[in-house]
């Protein structure tokens, strides 16, 4: 055990370089024991995912792209392994409001309008804006949504209610932003939109965002760089730059350049 | 025929708002057709009913001991109404209060248990058991334990009400979007946070719908407790008219204790929609 939970040895003067990841993983492994045995997520997991970027996770179901999401926001611990997230332990990010999380399902809370949900981070955990920070009805028109502050989320569509979720992830001003298939629920024509006012929101704020995704299209598009997973048990199988240039456009989908990388991707993963 | 300006911006994603005067009239003024046929056709319903019931009485000739007119019934309404009313009082008293009693008491255990499994695991069980002991078996048990007076009444009122709200709170308590716990906790809120934000918000359309149920098993509860050994109140009044062979005062008494019923229950369906805004009866 004890000779897995470091996976390379480290200088203690790296501790300062450590501070340019937003997120390092070592050796991370996650079991979860059930009625028919123990079943390994992730094995070994060693990645390091630099401030700022925009990281897409790919995989088949089952490579352990959310648990390795939830890994990193504190909301499983790994039972082998190191994590870092801006240079501290999960859980101190976690309380320090560095991690915003986006979940399939929007979880929006059916008592509060708009306004409401996106507010409420700042109202529990000891949660208080930012100074300089974006305030929740600006955030609100930044995803698209001035006009619908005062909406309940049942008179909301399956978009919109994704984007007061994104909204809300944003307004604790986090450095590091966790999305687990955000738009998997989504029609094609509101995933397109939402994936490129998603670019748009990454450059205005220089979050650092890691996107769980299983459309290769979107993984390509959205990604400086596609971790591909395997599954069973979960672990890397290859981690992909994208060279596209920046900022995208959903056009760029149909270049060659992208048709390229979007078969390089299709390629491995059906080796996943 | 309608007139769509439509904002390129936010047309994908739910549409936008028109002018088109007469489609809005012609809507409005369908809407309120439907309220005004959902206010008058149980009504009318009922005023069929009583025609019939009093046509048959009068055309078989069935004498007033066994089922007496509608006429005879509203006759004796109105004449004895202070008798009613005096012995509506404290029927209404027991009823309120142990409704009161009931309710908080299941909430209250509804918080224990949704906050440590073990303690549902202990005493769920023995809820279930008092469940299934029928209510005129309870009465003379509660009347001998605490005399007379009204507290047995209310004792009974309370137990009826007590189960359905205790299994719809623990429930609501319970069932919150799992995703909503995990952002609580990317949150880093607190228990106390969780509970207050999250869970109450989450279980009142569970609890009211449990509150409307329990509004008129309360009353249920209050009468048949009356029925032991009490000289007032409406089950009372339903023991002795039973006794007398006085069937039209026995009839005005069900009329009496059943509208008010209907009123209490009507009183919690008005506050649910006050208190909630979002959308009712969604469960």
């Amino acid at each position: 055990m004890a000779a897995e939970t470091v996976a390379r040895p480290r200088e203690p003067a790296a501790a300062e370089a450590l501070s340019e990841q937003a997120v390092l993983c070592e050796g991370v492994t996650v079991r979860f024991t059930t009625e028919r045995g123990t079943v390994t997520a992730l094995d070994n997991i060693n990645i390091a995912v630099a401030r700022g970027s925009f990281l897409t996770l790919l995989g088949p179901s089952g490579c352990g792209k959310s648990t390795l999401l939830r890994v990193i926001a504190d909301l499983i611990e790994p039972n082998v392994g190191r994590l870092s997230v801006l240079g501290v332990p999960p859980a101190t990010a976690r309380k320090n409001r560095d991690i915003g999380f986006v979940f399939q399902d929007p979880a929006l809370l059916a008592w509060r309008t708009a306004l409401e949900n996106v507010t409420l981070p700042l109202e529990v955990g000891g949660g208080r804006a930012r100074p300089g920070g974006r305030s929740p009805k600006e955030l609100l028109s930044l995803v698209g949504l001035s006009g619908w502050e005062h909406a309940f989320p049942h008179e909301l569509s399956g978009g919109m209610r994704q984007r007061v979720a994104i909204a809300r992830a944003l307004v604790s001003g986090p450095k590091l932003l966790l999305m687990d298939e955000p738009f998997g629920a989504l029609d094609e024509i509101n995933r397109d939109r939402l994936n490129e006012e998603l670019l748009d929101i990454w450059a205005s704020t220089g979050t650092t965002i890691l996107f769980v995704t299983h459309s290769i299209y979107e993984a390509a598009f959205l990604g400086q760089q596609v971790l591909l997973l395997a599954a069973r048990p979960g672990r890397v199988r290859e981690l992909v730059p994208i060279d596209l240039p920046s900022p995208r456009r959903l056009k760029i989908r149909e270049t060659s350049e992208f048709m390229a990388q979007a078969a390089h991707l299709r390629r491995v993963l059906e080796t996943c | 025929m309608s007139v769509h300006t439509i904002n390129p911006n936010k047309a994908s994603f739910g549409g936008t708002f028109s002018d088109d005067e007469a489609a809005q009239v012609r809507f409005l003024a369908a809407q309120r057709r439907q309220r005004w046929r959902k206010r008058l056709l149980p009504v009318a319903a009922v005023v069929a009913l009583v025609i019939i019931w009093w046509q048959a009485v009068v055309q078989f000739d069935i004498k007033p001991f066994i089922a007496p007119s509608p006429i005879a019934v509203a006759h004796v309404l109105v004449q004895r109404f202070d008798i009613l009313a005096a012995n509506l009082v404290p029927t209404a008293i027991e009823a309120v209060l142990g409704f009161l009693l009931g309710n908080l008491t299941a909430i209250l255990i509804a918080t224990v248990f949704v906050h440590g499994r073990l303690m549902e695991e202990a005493f769920f069980p023995i809820a279930v058991m008092v469940n299934t002991i029928p209510v005129v078996a309870k009465a003379p048990i509660l009347v001998l334990l605490l005399g007379n007076g009204m507290e047995p009444k209310i004792a009974i009122a309370a137990i009826v009400c007590f189960f359905p709200t205790l299994v719809n709170m623990t429930r609501g308590l319970r069932d919150v979007n799992p995703q909503a716990l995990e952002l609580m906790r990317v949150l880093s809120a607190s228990r106390t946070e969780v509970f207050f934000k999250l869970r109450v918000q989450n279980s009142l359309p569970y609890l009211f719908s449990a509150l409307k149920i329990a509004a008129s098993t309360a009353v249920i509860g209050a009468i048949v407790g009356e029925w032991i050994g009490s000289n007032s109140g409406i089950g009372a009044l339903i023991i002795q008219a039973t006794y007398a062979f006085d069937s039209p005062f026995l009839y005005a008494t069900i009329v009496v204790g059943s509208t008010f019923s209907a009123l209490f229950f009507a009183v919690i369906s008005v506050i649910e929609r006050r208190v909630i805004r979002w959308n009712v009866g969604r469960v």
